[in-house]
Parts: structure tokens; C-alpha cells; sequence
């Protein structure tokens, strides 16, 4: 064509959103209120209510108007602060549900589904206001629909607080009972961290880290169906060639980030962050990351050698994506979230995927257990364990885990939860029931690991 | 920055059938939109137009013109996607 692009390239574009659900997963815009301090809840909430609508007012506008100028969707328009503990420290737990009702007010103002920053950062120790944030988390998340909350409980630097695993496991128990109504949906708001990213846009562990900029643009890419169609063209292919061929389709699914990105930054006035590489499914049939595991060659997802084949999927992505882009961060992996992955579910249904082979495959992927839900009578001990066990792996391998877990009230393995849009249903998994109760109760904190001897 | 130039990519696929070119080309000849290239294919079973315009001396912007042509598509049964270039370019090319 005359303009440098072939006739075959504008229709690959064009196959791509239309066909295989390419899109933009989500521009978070990251917010500091380190400055909007106030003497009690109310005075911090409203100033911090002040700042987010006026730093955020265009940021729907701006990405709608990006999605029909370039023909891209936009999925999501999500904002992110500073984790709201160091601002509101020193206050107590009932100024925290203040400051999270203030927080919800000024995303349904802006017209954003979800806001990130409900945080605190104890990988080491808690602070007051850590604690009192805490305590605040299970009354935050069932009485506001679009607060997001998450805990960094472990760094590879720090080691693993226990303390805080084992109040984790007690606050995601609050949290679904809270909520207990609508199959514990608290917990789909709420991420245990080791090893958080303090630029990550995605929810809901998004939130605006201390070594970031006043404001900031960050985009979160997509795309499992791209990467799909592409491994269902060459079913017999050599594993080499196929990595090139996932690189060659990461690269131009980022590209596209690249550009939302710049173009979201420029016309909001805001410095552009980073793009964040993660492919994210949605419940959406084909927009599956099981489903590539699938083309690769396996019966169902969480069949043995799907850890290999997830490895090299991730590495691949983010090889073709660091190309593509001039700033890559966030989480940057493949994310495996069961309920929101059409493919995971059928795999967990026909009982090819536990807990342990996710467990597993967090080893060598982004985020963790990502919206499991068990069964509601699991005690809060087996909770914490589950999450450090999840820590364990980040804090030895040097990258972030997480854990987003939900224990339905009322619902056993077999049941299934519908917690309805992007969040998706899944059936209740299957936990491993003997006890870890006692080592839980020890607290205390795992010492950092070694740095050398890495075997 | 991108480079935010003036061309603007038209997508249209559904059934062929008499004065898809006519229809659309009269739109673009009232907002003053140059047509620079047109060209035909057959995607997956579908009839499909890509169409290269200029906007320059256009009297819509773009969401405007995205806006006329998706209602027209839609009373002739067609998908019609109105893009900006620079989609395709920072997706195929390192700039």
C-alpha cells in the first residue's frame, strides 16, 4: 500500500482484534498522594478524593478516544496510589475504611472499575499504620466495589514475614465471610505479595510504588488469542523454531502497547511507565493462556510437562515483548488466573490441574495462584501456608508470587462460584487438608536466602 | 512521540454486494478526504475493502468519520474499522 505497510500486514492487524481478541488490557494510571495527608480518615481521604479527580478526570476519555482512533480496545481504565498505609500511618483502623470509602468515590467519579493501592509493604515488620491498614482490609473490600488491596509479605532481600502470613490467612477468612453474600468476593480483590513491582498496572495488585514519579502511565498488554492462532499454525514444529514464532507475535502485541502507551502519555500530560508484557486471559473463549499450553502438544493444561511448556511460552513472550518496547516492567509473565481462564477451568473440571501443579507452574511464570477458590471451611493456617509456600518460591527465585485465593463461605469441591464479569466463575479446588497449623503458629520471620550456592 | 500523520486506514469485510465503494466514497468525497489507495481480496470467505485515505483537508476527525462510517456498515450489514496509520506501522516496524 502507499504507505509503506502491505495489503497482508493491515489485514493481520485487522485479524487480530477482530478475530483473535487482541487488545489493551489495561492503562493504569498511577497516582502519588504521598502529599495528601490529613489530621484524621476524613481530611487524608478527601484530600487524596481531590488529587485522584483531578490528576485522572480525562484518563477514560483519553482511552476511548484512543480505542476508536486506532481501532484497538481498550478493556480497562484503572488507577493506582501510593500504598495508602505510609500515608495514613499513624492513623487508626477506622480513618483506613474512611480513606478506602474516599478511594472508591474517586473511582466511580473518574469513571475507573478498579483502583490499586489499598497496600502496605511488611516484607520486614509491620508498622502502626501497616497494622492498622490491616485490620482495616476485610470492612474496605466488602463495603466498596472498586477498592483493590494487596500485602507485600516477602522480598528476596528481606526473607518472609511470618507474622504477616499468618494474619493474611485470617484477613482473606474475614474478607469471604464479610462477603459471604456474593461467594466471597472481597478475596478477588485482595493479593499477598512476595517481591511486589511497584510499576505493575495490573488488578489487583496494582499500586503506585515510592520510587515512582508524582503520575505516571503504565500499560498492560494482551493477547492469548494471537498467541494461540499463531501455535495452532504450525502443530508439528520444532520447540526452537516455535519460540520464534511466539516472539515474532509477542513483538507485535506489544508494539501496540508501545503506542497505546506513548499516545496515552502525551495526550494526558503524564510520563509514559512502562508496558507490562503479561499475557492475560480473559473468560472469553480462545482468549485462554491454557489453551496455548494446549497447542503446544498437551492433552489439558496441567498435564506433566506443562511447567515446560509454560517456561518457554513466558520467556518467549517476553523476548519478542523486550524487543517491542522502550520500557518493559510490571509483572511480565503469563498470567494463570483459573477463573478467568476458560481453558483452566475445563482443565481443573476434568481433573487434570490441582494446586500443586500451579503451584508448580508459578516456579516459572508471573503471578501465582491467581483466583482460586476453595472450600469455605479451609482454617485460616492452611491459608497462610498456602501463601508461604507461594513466597517461598518468589523469595528463592527472585521474582514476585502472589496469592489471590478465595475460601467460599458455604461451598465445597464440586460447587462453583460465579463472581460474574472479567473476575469470571471457577469450580472449588481440591486443598491438600493436613495441617500446618503449628509451624504457622511459630511466626516470626524466614531469614533472606543465600545469594551464592544457587542450587 | 508517534508521528501523527494524516492517513487514515478503512476496513471493510462482510458480503460483496453493488455499491459498497459508492456508498463509502461518497462520505469520504463530502468530508474532503483523498482517496490513496483501494484495494479488494477475499479474507477467510469475506469480501474486503482496504481503503488508504488522507484526512488532511478532511472536515471530520477521525472519531467523527469512525462514527458515519460504523452506522453505515451497519445499515448495509458490513464491519467497517476506521484506523489511524500509526497502528500499523509501530506493529510491523521498528520506527
Amino acid at each position: 500500500m502507499s504507505f509503506g505497510i502491505t495489503k497482508e500486514e493491515i489485514l493481520e492487524t485487522v485479524t487480530m482484534v477482530q478475530v483473535e481478541k487482541l487488545d489493551i488490557r489495561t492503562i493504569t494510571m498511577g497516582i502519588n498522594i504521598q502529599d495528601c495527608r490529613g489530621n484524621d480518615g476524613k481530611a487524608t481521604g478527601i484530600k487524596i478524593y481531590d488529587k485522584i479527580v483531578k490528576s485522572a478526570s480525562n484518563l477514560v476519555k483519553v482511552g476511548e478516544d484512543i480505542e476508536k482512533e486506532y481501532g484497538i480496545p481498550i478493556i480497562n481504565k484503572r488507577i493506582s496510589v501510593t500504598p495508602v498505609s505510609m500515608i495514613a500511618d499513624g492513623l487508626n483502623a477506622e480513618d483506613m475504611v474512611t480513606i478506602g470509602r474516599y478511594l472508591d468515590q474517586a473511582a466511580a467519579e473518574v469513571g475507573v472499575n478498579f483502583l490499586g493501592g489499598f497496600s502496605a509493604l511488611v516484607h520486614k515488620g509491620f508498622t502502626r499504620g501497616d497494622l492498622a491498614l490491616i485490620q482495616a482490609i476485610p470492612e474496605v473490600l466488602a463495603s466498596t466495589a472498586r477498592v483493590c488491596s494487596s500485602i507485600n509479605v516477602a522480598t528476596t532481600k528481606a526473607g518472609i514475614n511470618m507474622d504477616a502470613v499468618s494474619q493474611m490467612g485470617v484477613i482473606i477468612k474475614q474478607s469471604a465471610e464479610k462477603t459471604a453474600d456474593r461467594d466471597g468476593l472481597a478475596c478477588a480483590k485482595l493479593v499477598i505479595f512476595c517481591n511486589a513491582a511497584e510499576d505493575n498496572p495490573f488488578m489487583a495488585g496494582a499500586f503506585h510504588g515510592v520510587g515512582e514519579p508524582e503520575c505516571t502511565i503504565n500499560v498492560g498488554v494482551s493477547g492469548p488469542g494471537v498467541v494461540l492462532n499463531a501455535v495452532k499454525k504450525h502443530p508439528d514444529m520444532e520447540l526452537g523454531q516455535l519460540a520464534n514464532v511466539i516472539k515474532n507475535t509477542a513483538f507485535k502485541i506489544t508494539r501496540t502497547g508501545e503506542l497505546v502507551a506513548r499516545v496515552a502519555s502525551q495526550r494526558l500530560g503524564v510520563p509514559f511507565g512502562i508496558v507490562d508484557l503479561s499475557l492475560a486471559p480473559t473468560p472469553a473463549i480462545g482468549d485462554s493462556v491454557a489453551d496455548i499450553l494446549e497447542s503446544m502438544g498437551l492433552e489439558k493444561a496441567g498435564a506433566h510437562g506443562t511447567t515446560a511448556c509454560l517456561a518457554m511460552l513466558n520467556d518467549a513472550v517476553k523476548k519478542g515483548g523486550a524487543m517491542a518496547s522502550s520500557y518493559v516492567g510490571g509483572l511480565s509473565g503469563a498470567f494463570i488466573p483459573v477463573s478467568e481462564d476458560q481453558g483452566m477451568i475445563n482443565a481443573v473440571k476434568a481433573g487434570a490441574l490441582s494446586l500443586e501443579k500451579l503451584e508448580a507452574m508459578t516456579c516459572v511464570c508471573s503471578v501465582g495462584l491467581d483466583m482460586i477458590a476453595i472450600p469455605g471451611d479451609t482454617p485460616a493456617e492452611i491459608i497462610s501456608a498456602i501463601i508461604a509456600d507461594e513466597a517461598a518460591i518468589g523469595m528463592i527465585n527472585r521474582k514476585t508470587t502472589a496469592v489471590r485465593i478465595i475460601p467460599v463461605p458455604g461451598k465445597n469441591v464440586g460447587d462453583w462460584v460465579e463472581f460474574g464479569g472479567l473476575l469470571g466463575h471457577a469450580p472449588i479446588m481440591a486443598v491438600n487438608r493436613f495441617s500446618p497449623a503449628r509451624f504457622i503458629q511459630r511466626k516470626g520471620r524466614i531469614p533472606a536466602p543465600i545469594h551464592s550456592l544457587n542450587n | 512521540m508517534p508521528d501523527e500523520g494524516t492517513r487514515v486506514i478503512i476496513t471493510v469485510l462482510g458480503y460483496d454486494q453493488v455499491g459498497i465503494i459508492a456508498a463509502i466514497a461518497s462520505i469520504l468525497a463530502d468530508a474532503r478526504i483523498n482517496i490513496l489507495d483501494i484495494s479488494q481480496t477475499i479474507l477467510q470467505g469475506f469480501f474486503t475493502m482496504i481503503m488508504v485515505v488522507d484526512m488532511v483537508e478532511s472536515s471530520l476527525d477521525t472519531l467523527q468519520l469512525s462514527d458515519i462510517l460504523s452506522s453505515k456498515g451497519q445499515e448495509m450489514n458490513l464491519s467497517i474499522m476506521v484506523q489511524h496509520e500509526d497502528i500499523f506501522k509501530y506493529m510491523h516496524r521498528i520506527g
